[in-house]
């Protein structure tokens, strides 16, 4: 039997203290936590193996810098989920807002549902599959780690993108800045098939198209000015 | 044989031979100046300032024989683990990448053996600063390289940085040269290439964001460490208002004098106001909120001396913190290595171009053979040798005003010696009781 907290009734630092508590214990036992009513920071800084279930929308930063955890939200998150996440699993069954995953250094995020603008940003290592939309300027300054997108994608997508890897089935409104689309070879097929069947997708990597930097903004020349 | 008298040959003023000097590099070159440190330019400093001194209606405590404390505590608002430091001086957010990793240890060393805490800065915890440094603070930049939650937990407190002095509203960028293997590793980026800081944060716009920002680094630390908010000297009064508002225990407020690894030399000597011009404003925004000396207060930008630091602490300021001038007393521009400037096409005192890693003193470089250079130990033993003669004329200063502690300086011991720093510090013009702006007049 889970645990649930009922957030009606208790405060998020009881909350996140039981959740840290039994994350470092390493037991990795799971948990419920009902009412959520849209709290901020839920969920986060948890460190060590532990299944965690939200039923219901969270607010800003739900499972910020996770590590080993695996969190679900049985709905929508709040800008930042899953921001600089450096490992385990974190499931969105709804949609995301802001900054998903920004600035991620591991783990896989997995939105069931769209994501809004900045999907990625300045991402460090995470991977991050959406199964709707994201919205613009996602993967902005994205340094490593791999965005799948199995709908469409908003404006200047990966601009000023460094060694992150895009992956997009649908279609690309805008590219960014020294964001190119590139071929698509036999290893980042097997890089997409695996994310995808981890993340329970139901998409064949032959469909989606490759993007990534094209390197010419890595160090800085005036003849670019007009790019920076 | 008769001359005809002639007019001495006469320079611009406006086109001097340093404007000409620059308009002839840029037309050669094709991109701005980039250098480090903070605004060259003169303006309204310290300098401007004097204290009164003991008269018949107030005495001096006698110097060596009278209490003059020096400690301050940082962090009192919510954190249930304030910083206690023996003196009021910190050393600021400086990173390895722009410095050495010897440098990164010589401050953590000097500031521990003075009692002190240093500061990371954008570019990760090394092992070497947190090992050497009694108290760390642990900057939370927009670029959020090396950003972890372990390392934030092994902090001491957590700096969250809006803006800095140097330029208020940029970003940064460590050029490639200086990106070795291991700083590329911490940053999560490849080796030689330039790594840009951004100028926002990645995941969240205004005060009401940050609040909530700073909810989430307050619930995966237990809430345990002070939070400072790290403000450029653009808008002191509202920045410092809407960080207290935001749940910061500390707002460090940098003027345009305050240092930086690299940026534009315009972006330098054109943007943000001069730290005296800041202080007043920001202490006025925490006296309307009922929060002076409840969130407290850092100033820095141009801090050299015992007597600037006991200037602003009477301005309203718990602490001050030094950039610039630790690194002069690590050995930074020391005239030992004129000959090494002068190659650089620059002279001791004026060697900026820290970007380029190729500093003669070992500070401002990833190079190994420059870096052998500084000692770390014999480095941290002049930094702590410095902030030791710097709280000692402090407290020269205080006594002869006849405080038992720094903290009781205040704005009735100054005086102004320009209308501009008068109306600035809004202390009175010397031998006058006015000041421009002061009400009732």
């Amino acid at each position: 039997m889970p645990t649930t907290l009922d957030m009606a009734t208790t405060e998020l630092r009881e909350v996140n203290t039981t959740l840290q508590a039994a994350a470092k214990a390493q037991v990795n036992e799971p948990y419920v936590i009902v009412n959520p009513r849209g709290s901020h920071a839920m969920a986060c800084g948890l460190d060590g193996p532990l299944n965690v279930t939200v039923k219901g929308s969270t607010g800003y930063y739900t499972a910020g810098m996770n590590k080993e955890a695996s969190i679900t939200v049985e709905g929508s998150a709040g800008p930042g989920v899953a921001e600089n996440m450096m490992s385990g699993t974190v499931t969105i069954l709804g949609d995301a807002s802001q900054y998903a995953g920004a600035t991620g250094h591991g783990g896989l995020l997995n939105i069931k549902g769209n994501a809004s603008s900045r999907c990625g940003i300045s991402m460090k290592g995470i991977d991050i599959v959406v199964h709707g939309n994201i919205g613009h300027m996602s993967a902005f300054m994205a340094q490593r780690g791999n965005l799948v997108v199995l709908g469409d994608a908003g404006d200047a997508l990966g601009d000023s993108l460094y060694e992150a890897r895009l992956f997009v089935r649908g279609t690309v409104k805008s590219l960014g800045a020294d964001c190119i689309e590139k071929e698509m070879r036999a290893e980042h097929i097997a890089i997409l098939k695996e994310l995808l069947e981890r993340a329970g997708a139901d998409a064949k990597p032959e469909e989606f198209k490759r993007y990534g930097s094209a390197r010419t903004l890595y160090n800085f020349h005036i003849d670019n000015a007009a790019s920076y | 044989m008769d001359k005809t008298p002639q007019t001495l040959p006469r320079q611009s003023w406006t086109f001097s031979n340093e404007t000409n000097s620059e308009i002839r590099r840029a037309a050669a070159t094709g991109i701005y100046d980039i250098r480090g440190g903070g605004a060259k330019r003169r303006v309204p400093h310290f300098d401007d300032l004097l204290f009164l001194g003991a008269s018949i209606s107030r005495y001096p405590l006698e110097g060596y024989r009278e209490r003059c404390d020096t400690s301050v505590t940082l962090g009192t608002r919510f954190a249930k683990k304030p910083i206690e430091l023996k003196i009021p001086i910190t050393i600021a957010g400086m990173s390895f990448g722009s410095l050495s990793a010897n440098a990164k240890e010589a401050l953590g060393r000097g500031a521990s053996a003075a009692g002190t805490s240093t500061t990371t800065g954008d570019g990760g915890m090394t092992n070497e600063e947190r090992g050497h440094s009694t108290q760390l603070v642990y900057q939370y930049l927009p670029s959020r390289y090396g950003m972890n939650p372990d390392d934030l937990r092994r902090a001491d407190a957590i700096e969250v940085v809006v803006g800095q002095g140097a330029k208020p509203g940029g970003g940064g960028m460590l050029l490639g040269q200086k990106i070795t293997q291991r700083v590329a590793d911490m940053r999560s980026l490849p080796v030689g290439i330039d790594q840009r800081s951004a100028c926002r944060h990645p995941d969240w716009t205004g005060p009401d964001d940050l609040e909530i920002k700073i909810l989430e680094l307050r619930e995966i630390t237990g809430w345990e460490k002070p939070i400072y908010v790290k403000i450029g000297g653009a808008r002191p009064y509202y920045d410092t208002a809407l960080a207290v508002k935001a749940g910061a225990d500390v707002v460090v407020l940098d003027g345009m004098q305050g240092g930086t690894a690299a940026t534009q030399d315009v972006f330098i000597e054109h943007v943000g106001q001069p730290t005296l011009a800041c202080i007043r404003p920001a202490v006025q925004a925490l006296q309307d909120l009922g929060m002076h000396r409840k969130v407290q207060l850092i100033v820095s930008g141009g801090i050299r001396n015992g007597a600037d630091v006991a200037k602003a602490l009477a301005l309203g300021a718990d602490a001050v913190s030094i950039g610039t001038a630790a690194l002069i007393a690590l050995g930074d521009n020391d005239p030992k290595w004129e000959a090494e400037y002068q190659k650089l096409g620059s002279t001791a005192g004026a060697y900026d171009d820290w970007h380029e890693g190729r500093d003669p003193a070992g500070i401002t470089t990833q190079d190994p053979e420059l870096m052998k250079r500084l000692d770390p130990i014999a480095a941290g033993r002049r930094l702590r040798n410095y902030l030791n003669v710097m709280t000692l004329e402090c407290q020269t200063i205080a006594r002869a005003c006849g405080k038992s502690h720094v903290h009781n300086l205040e704005p009735e011991d100054l005086c102004a010696l320009t209308m501009e720093a008068a109306a600035m510090a809004r202390v009175p013009l010397a031998g006058t009781d006015w000041y421009p702006g002061k009400p009732g007049f």
